[in-house]
């Protein structure tokens, strides 16, 4: 492991993931497909590069139902059914719906015809998780590859039948057609009696996106009607017969020691109640018993004293300050001569930019429900890491990872929140106590204090400019939130740019967009003061310092339809822009607002988004991607904050966390730029960045007051 | 415990269950209704919206003592047989979803409020919805999913020659 990702290793757990790939690599055992998925045509992708392997496959060792040193497959059945197996999981981002359209596409198959089998540690071949906007990039392309593969099967084994050229062959519609000779068979029949495994040697030929019928086109999610009929099943849904439900009792603070317990009375109650080390929770027949049982245990807890929201940002750079920053120099980017060139510079500007921790809130909270066969482990839970998840169930419980299941139904939401398995955990110990299959769901107050938070963010930015609006020296120091997003964009010859490790006062981890949000926030509004310390329009002193033509084309996309340079209707009325690269993707977002001064009230009154992310998959699932980043993004950029004490989170619940409503949105316009000459990359979390820095502009632009901290304006503007 | 008797999407149930526990729970652990969700609890989000005799209600506030003798529908009675209620359809059509857990919540609220305001300004679609949440942040495809669902009522009334 690299100094970098070691670092990086505290903030983004996901990345503590990156092992050495596996010692050996043996033959798959083809027999084994068969015995599982029945006969037909399987095709599998087979792992060559390592940096796909740290991700999907890979690092397996074998004694699994299935071999896994593959990162996809997909099989034909005798009825012509197509199933497709990924380790990735769904979560609302509608990948079930887009990589259903990359199959369908390369097979020449309908829609409805496929079947995507996710985030089953026993079926699915091994996947890191579901984060990164890693989907469309890797997954998108490995399933289109496996399901080329099997569309040249297809056509082969019909030359054979038909003692033709497989040159004389199409495919249209789930038949082999030959058009000269007037015949065609469905796949099905091709397929039968067949046991037929193939691996992908070399790189199929896949259908360029200019040809796309199926990818390109709106789609809507496939399963939907399940859902608008409550019929689709959510973790927090899944029952078994005899299923218990648990509780946690839970410490009076953070990293509180358990000194006491009297749990006589929820015994008496008829509660299982399990004592282990720190662990205190039970399980009782019904949802009401459990939590009468919990409010009847005598808990003694000690505490110690822990900074609150009030310190926090002298906090975190006193810790760095204090040697607590192992890896200062770890993560850091120097490019020229900074210091020189900052004395030389014409303008010099110094700020300081704050964000807070936040919480995802994913409006289905962690659940789990455990059940066990002798020492065999089945988990159903919400998950963007389920075979991460089987790794501490394994380590939790000492037992080998192959006596591990962990299932993932498709899941209410996770935005980087839901990487590691609690409740799994929490459901499967209470589980093995009962002797029964015992659920664990979170309330939302356990969500709010025990799941953890986007980090909070001190960053100084330091920069140098010339008179003409040319950027000379750059210095950037990020103190907690993280490396994502760190690096600029913009063409600056001398760069110092440091990502400083602080022990967080609380439990943190990924958040979408990770620190891309916080670094993006202080770099675009920068960019903003220098520009308006040099006297230049916004728009033209970034394109002065961008030569990026992805970047470029996005934000002059975004001004065109903002319509950026118009005069103001009304003295409250303000507009901003910010932007940049993030995941492989481009974007700019503008912001209107309008700041009420008498009563502080600030509107964010319309936003337009221009994207790029390569070539478009779902167009509508792409704006809806985008719509949904701004709107989550308001919240954070505006009124999101955690507040705490003492170990202690102060507003842990709906009625005093406020998150984005109906009320908060305003009109959103976006501009997709489809670029089918380059690859398909994802776009659930890039789309998030532009908006905390677009407002801020756009306040700034309203009322000369420029605010430098996230949430922007929790209680309304006060100046 | 008492047996309480419910009226359900047309069915009648008997639940032996303590009166004063949330309505909820009855529909997802004693009846196995688990299209409403739970939230939040304390009726800040509204995935858990039922409509009790017609109205939008929270059933996690609602206590289960207190609807014995009413009439309840949650998401799983909105449909005839095959056919969807026009705001289901309407979901579907402008893909007003993402993950789809407050889905359920946002169709039974707009259900009521088209039941009350047939022909909503987009206003008072957003006064109405405000207190469901979407953190996925679909709330203009909601609005959208509203507003066509409520044309889809009245072209359908008039093609029956009972427009309004």
């Amino acid at each position: 492991m690299n100094p970098s990702q070691k670092m990086e290793s505290r903030l983004e757990p996901e990345r503590y993931e990156l092992r050495a790939a596996a010692p050996y690599r043996f033959d798959l055992d083809r027999r084994d497909f068969f015995k599982f998925l029945g006969a037909g045509i399987v095709v599998v992708s087979v792992l060559k590069s390592t940096a796909i392997a740290q991700e999907s496959g890979g690092r397996q060792h074998r004694g699994e139902s299935l071999p896994k040193e593959i990162d996809a497959w997909l099989h034909i059945g005798e009825d012509g059914r197509v199933i497709a197996y990924t380790g990735k999981v769904e979560m609302g981002q509608n990948i079930r719906t887009s990589l259903s359209q990359a199959v369908a596409e390369e097979l020449h198959v309908p829609l409805g015809q496929i079947e995507l089998v996710m985030g089953d540690t026993q079926l699915t071949p091994f996947d890191m998780g579901t984060f990164g906007s890693r989907t469309t990039p890797t997954m998108n392309l490995q399933l289109r590859k496996v399901a080329a593969a099997a569309r040249e099967t297809l056509i082969g084994l019909a030359a054979t039948q038909w003692h033709t050229d497989r040159s004389n062959l199409l495919v249209v519609d789930g038949k082999v057609t030959d058009p000269k000779g007037g015949r065609s068979v469905k796949y099905a029949a091709l397929t039968k009696g067949q046991k037929i495994s193939q691996s992908i040697a070399s790189d199929p030929a896949l259908i360029p996106a200019t040809e796309w019928k199926i990818c390109g086109q709106s789609t809507g999610k496939v399963d939907g009607r399940d859902f608008v009929t409550g019929r689709h099943r959510y973790p927090s849904d899944q029952k078994l017969p005899d299923m218990l439900y648990g509780k946690v009792v839970r410490p009076t603070a953070f990293d509180a020691t358990l000194v006491s317990v009297d749990t006589q009375k929820a015994e008496q109650m008829g509660a299982v109640v399990v004592h282990d080390g720190n662990f205190l929770g039970l399980a009782a027949p019904t949802s009401q018993q459990a939590t009468a049982a919990v409010e009847a245990i005598q808990a003694q807890w000690k505490t110690e004293p822990q900074i609150s929201n009030k310190e926090l940002f002298d906090y975190l750079r006193k810790d760095a300050s204090q040697g607590n920053d192992p890896s200062g120099d770890g993560d850091r980017y120097d490019v020229g001569a900074v210091d020189q060139a900052l004395e030389a510079a014409d303008q010099k500007l110094k700020q300081t930019y704050t964000a807070s921790y936040i919480a995802h809130v994913p409006l289905e909270p962690r659940a789990a429900l455990a059940k066990w066969d002798g020492d065999h482990l089945t988990v159903w839970t919400g998950t963007q890491r389920p075979f991460g998840v089987r790794g501490q169930l394994a380590e939790a419980f000492r037992i080998p990872e192959d006596q591990v299941r962990v299932l993932m139904p498709d899941t209410g939401s996770g935005y980087g929140g839901k990487h590691t398995g609690e409740t799994a955990i929490e459901a499967a110990r209470l589980a093995r106590a009962a002797k029964r299959p015992v659920k664990v769901v979170w309330t939302r107050e356990e969500e709010f204090s025990w799941a953890y938070f986007r980090p909070a963010a001190v960053i100084d930015v330091i920069s140098g400019v010339r008179n003409d609006g040319t950027l000379t020296a750059w210095e950037f120091h990020n103190y907690n939130s993280g490396s994502a997003g760190i690096r600029t964009y913009y063409e600056i010859p001398n760069q110092r740019i440091v990502f400083h490790e602080v022990k967080s006062p609380l439990r943190q981890g990924s958040y979408r967009a990770l620190a891309a949000t916080a670094n993006h926030f202080a770099r675009e509004s920068h960019m903003d003061e220098v520009a308006h310390t040099v006297r230049m329009d916004s728009l033209e002193f970034r394109l002065k310092n961008l030569k990026n033509d992805r970047l470029r084309a996005v934000f002059e996309a975004a001004a065109k339809q903002f319509g950026w340079g118009k005069s103001k209707g009304s003295p409250g009325q303000g507009f901003g822009m910010g932007g940049g690269y993030e995941k492989l993707g481009n974007l700019a977002t503008f912001a209107e607002v309008n700041v009420d001064r008498n009563s502080g009230d600030v509107k964010v009154v319309r936003v337009v988004s221009a994207f790029e992310c390569g070539a478009i998959v779902n167009p509508d699932g792409l704006r809806n991607q985008i719509e949904g980043s701004n709107v989550q993004g308001l919240g954070g950029a505006l009124f999101e904050a955690i507040e705490f004490d003492n170990g202690k989170i102060l507003n842990g619940r709906l009625s005093e966390y406020r998150v984005p409503r109906f009320s908060d949105v305003p009109l959103l316009e976006t501009v997709l730029l489809d670029r089918k000459d380059i690859p398909s990359v994802g776009a659930g979390e890039c789309p998030m960045i532009g908006l905390a820095p677009a407002i801020a502009n756009a306040i700034f632009d309203a009322t000369r007051v420029r605010l430098r901290a996230l949430p922007l304006v929790p209680a309304g503007l006060k100046t | 415990m008492a047996m309480i008797r419910l009226a359900i999407n047309g069915k009648s149930y008997s639940v032996d269950a303590d009166a004063q526990i949330s309505l909820l729970t009855v529909l997802r652990e004693h009846l196995d209704l688990t299209g409403s969700k739970y939230g939040c609890g304390e009726g800040q989000c509204g995935a858990c919206t039922v409509l009790i005799d017609g109205k939008a209600q929270r059933s996690c506030l609602t206590r289960v003592g207190t609807v014995a003798q009413k009439q309840i529908t949650t998401i799983e009675g909105l449909a005839e047989g095959d056919r969807l209620h026009a705001v289901q359809e309407a979901f579907l059509e402008a893909n007003a979803m993402q993950c789809g857990y407050c889905t359920s919540g946002m169709i039974m609220s707009a259900v009521a409020l088209l039941k009350k305001n047939p022909n909503p300004q987009p206003s008072e679609i957003v006064d109405f919805m405000d207190g469901n949440i979407c953190r996925c942040g679909t709330y203009p495809r909601i609005v959208g999913a509203i507003q066509r669902a409520a044309k889809m009522a009245q072209q359908s009334a008039s093609a029956r020659g009972t427009g309004r």
